[in-house]
């Protein structure tokens, strides 16, 4: 261990995780975040308020390998569709797209053939999420 | 390689993919390095580190707004930490960056340090040189939160902010060596907390009256052992020319970031800096330093790699265990090990 060689181990997985929209409450993504970081993956946190524009544009410099969003608001038939859009326009189609808060099963299936890969909502437990994103991101 | 070519011409998802197989160190990176390395040497690069908390983003996001609205092309670099256990990182630095989003002159990368101890990543300076290939002129690198001893931002960067807060120190604590020393502008933010004037005061007092190195404000770090300051001696000749009249004398701005109080002066502070380094000897010789140093580092890392590649583990686990039972001591033991 003490000698292990850190360049030939393959790099950590990185996530985007944000704040969709406009309400004020990140409890829910702060636990997610940690939750990933204690498994060893990258958390980029961009805080509250976040724009589906603000969003490309981080996974874009960033670049992620997963995007993580957190929406109580009510929109997220709005506003997750428009950030995988422009996800898609930005090149970043292969990106895993996760979403997690307040969103009602019959919207879950909408969300899915929009481009959402998963929805986490309240009572999942983020071990699920760790392992769902470790089974699908391709490193 | 196209990619390289890409990011070059500017395009933002080349230039970040280019950043994540520099930073992973693939097999590629060292060739990847010697395409870009023609088209850099042009960027001025800002380091800015301090406590945490002390409001490092906060004033990266206002002197990026800064620099964009004269026009320049900003990158920012943001280095947090990286947890020793997991690997994991928490990257916040873009929470106090959302103004940034509208600017899109700006290009924006969070980097963990993945165990690396300086400040910054290992692959920091090798990130800056993608940014500065890529056509951003002004290169804003933030360290992680440090401590007294994270100096390394001082062989990357041009011109060095310490952000410091009021209340944080008395005279005894500005005058400790460490990251203070490596000031060319110190920063006192929050400024309109309280001791202000007071914490600004110490810190003039105690800039006013240091001696500095002779030559440059570079640092070495102990461990980098003696082939740096030999070779400097060696290339720069003897370098205790700078006089009273030559050498900088590090300005203290007041700063409260959140309005954008005080960003004035210190692009100010900063731009005195840059003219300082382009009128002395300095930027030469710091351009060299840099340089050294970042050979000596990449020098370090394959000696060990090639070492570690030569020792058998069965042997390596001999010598571990002969220490463990106090039949040889730690220094007899690399000594074995180098010898194979």
């Amino acid at each position: 261990m003490i000698f292990m060689n850190q360049s030939h181990a393959s790099p950590p997985i990185r996530v985007l995780i944000a704040k969709l929209g406009l309400d004020g409450h990140d409890r829910g993504a702060l636990v997610v975040a940690r939750a990933l970081r204690d498994a060893g993956m990258e958390v980029i946190y961009t805080g509250l308020r976040q724009t589906p524009e603000m969003v490309a544009d981080a996974a874009l410099q960033e670049d992620v390998d997963v995007v993580g969003l957190s929406i109580l608001s009510g929109a997220h038939l709005v506003l997750l569709p428009r950030t995988v859009d422009l996800l898609r326009k930005y090149g970043l189609g292969d990106v895993l797209v996760i979403a997690g808060g307040i969103i009602p099963d019959e919207d879950v299936p909408v969300l899915r053939e929009r481009g959402v890969h998963a929805v986490f909502g309240p009572g999942s437990s983020t071990q699920e999420i760790v392992n769902f994103i470790r089974e699908h991101v391709r490193k | 390689m196209e990619l390289v070519q890409a990011a070059i011409a500017g395009d933002r998802r080349a230039i970040a993919r280019l950043i994540t197989l520099i930073e992973s160190e693939i097999k590629e990176a060292p060739a990847i390095l010697a395409e870009i390395y023609p088209y850099t040497g042009r960027a001025y690069v800002i380091g800015i580190t301090g406590a945490p908390g002390s409001g490092k983003s906060t004033l990266v996001n206002q002197l990026a707004k800064s620099y964009c609205d004269l026009g320049r092309r900003v990158g920012v670099i943001a280095v947090d930490a990286t947890s020793p256990f997991s690997g994991g990182a928490i990257l916040g630095d873009r929470v106090r960056m959302r103004d940034l989003g509208q600017y899109p002159g700006v290009f924006v990368r969070s980097m963990a340090s993945r165990g690396n101890l300086g400040g910054l990543a290992r692959t920091t300076p090798a990130v800056v040189k993608v940014l500065d290939a890529a056509g951003y002129d002004l290169i804003l690198v933030e360290t992680v939160g440090t401590g007294q001893l994270e100096v390394e931002i001082a062989r990357t960067a041009h011109t060095v902010l310490v952000v410091e807060m009021p209340g944080t120190g008395d005279e005894i604590q500005s005058i400790k060596a460490g990251v203070l020393e490596i000031a060319d502008v110190v920063v006192v933010n929050k400024s309109d907390r309280d001791g202000a004037e007071r914490t600004a005061a110490i810190l003039e007092a105690m800039l006013s009256t240091r001696e500095r190195w002779a030559g440059s404000g570079l640092v070495y770090s102990d461990h980098s052992g003696a082939l740096l300051p030999r070779l400097a001696k060696y290339l720069g000749g003897e370098k205790s020319s700078m006089t009273e009249e030559t050498s900088w004398r590090p300005r203290v701005v007041r700063t409260v970031a959140t309005r954008g109080e005080g960003i004035a002066d210190l692009l100010c502070a900063i731009e005195q800096h840059r003219q300082h380094l382009l009128t002395t000897r300095e930027w030469e010789e710091r351009n060299r330093l840099r340089l050294l140093s970042e050979i000596e580092q990449v020098l370090r890392r394959r000696l060990m790699e090639r070492l570690l590649h030569q020792v058998e583990l069965d042997h390596l686990a001999e010598v571990v265990n002969s220490v463990l039972a106090r039949r040889l001591d730690p220094y007899a033991a690399a000594e074995q090990l180098l010898c194979g």
